[in-house]
């Protein structure tokens, strides 16, 4: 299992991104450094972590995802490598283009650090085939711009392709139809705000994201 | 030379800091504030010469999301 996780300034998440990928997949990640023109080869997963990269400057994601190693990220991912982007690697992935829409200060203008309910809407996707769709897990989250918008043919497109893989149980930070992740249309980038590496094990206080990991290590493990 | 960018929100699109400065206004007793929408004032000092077309290219590849923002720019002499 090769995996890696992209490092930004700013990024804070990437070590617990790192612990995640090599309690589940077994190896540690390369931890790449933004300026990073190449990425290492044979890559079977890409981790872009949470953080406040670049401190949020201009818009949140804005600047990392004009950074060099996101077109050999945006490369990869076109390659059908498997990509997960979580919180500030949410907002990245969007800012690069990898997946549609934009994540926006949240709708009561709070930071919002808490436990919160998610329904599962897809378990057929790469990343969440060891849910069942329609369970509602907890994960917790910490943002201040996840309030995420897009026009309405987009937001019918992703529902109606099966592409919103996570929706907050009830209305959280203004988010267009309480969605919480959502899938790029060839189904290998996931994009959630909600952390799924910080309810890995028990002393976590909950274990409902190691299965996000365990389900991905397992289909591109094989 | 100079140019300024201004970056809006698109219409339609939830202004929860523009929401909120108008809320503070009404709470310092201005009356008849409609509206309040924010957004972001750019300056760039540019080679002489720079294209219109090289400012929207800017603007279009980083300073403004067009997904939710509209941008304006002003060149300035």
């Amino acid at each position: 299992m090769k995996s890696a996780v992209v490092v930004f300034p700013g990024s804070n998440c990437d070590r617990d991104l790192a612990v995640a990928f090599e309690q589940v997949g077994g190896t540690k990640p390369a931890m790449i450094w933004h300026a990073e023109t190449e990425l290492p080869d044979g890559l079977d997963v890409i981790g872009v972590p949470g953080g406040f990269s670049y401190g949020d400057y201009l818009r949140s994601g804005a600047m990392a995802a004009r950074s060099p190693v996101m077109r050999a990220v945006a490369d990869a991912a076109a390659r059908g490598v498997p990509v997960i982007g979580i919180c500030n690697g949410f907002q990245i992935l969007t800012e690069a283009g990898l997946l549609p829409g934009a994540l926006m200060r949240n709708a009561e203008l709070a930071y919002i650090c808490r436990p919160i309910g998610l329904t599962v809407e897809n378990s057929q996707s790469l990343f969440t085939s060891r849910y069942e769709a329609g369970e509602r897990i907890t994960v917790p989250i910490a943002h201040h711009d996840g309030n995420y918008q897009a026009d309405a043919d987009t937001l019918d497109r992703l529902e109606g392709d099966g592409r919103v893989a996570f929706r907050y149980a009830g209305s959280c930070n203004g988010s267009a139809r309480d969605i919480a992740g959502i899938v790029n249309s060839n189904g290998n980038v996931l994009g959630m705000m909600p952390h799924p590496e910080r309810a890995l094990e028990p002393a976590h206080g909950n274990t409902d994201g190691r299965r996000l990991f365990e389900g991905l290590f397992e289909r591109v493990g094989g | 030379m100079k140019a300024r960018v201004f970056v809006t929100l698109k219409s339609g699109v939830l202004d929860p800091q523009g929401k909120a400065i108008h809320h503070a206004l009404e709470g310092l007793g201005f009356a008849g504030v409609n509206d309040v929408r924010a957004g972001k004032l750019i300056e760039l000092n540019l080679a002489d010469g720079t294209s219109h077309a090289a400012i929207e290219d800017m603007c279009r590849k980083l300073l403004a999301n067009t997904v939710i923002e509209n941008f304006r720019i002003e060149e300035v002499g």
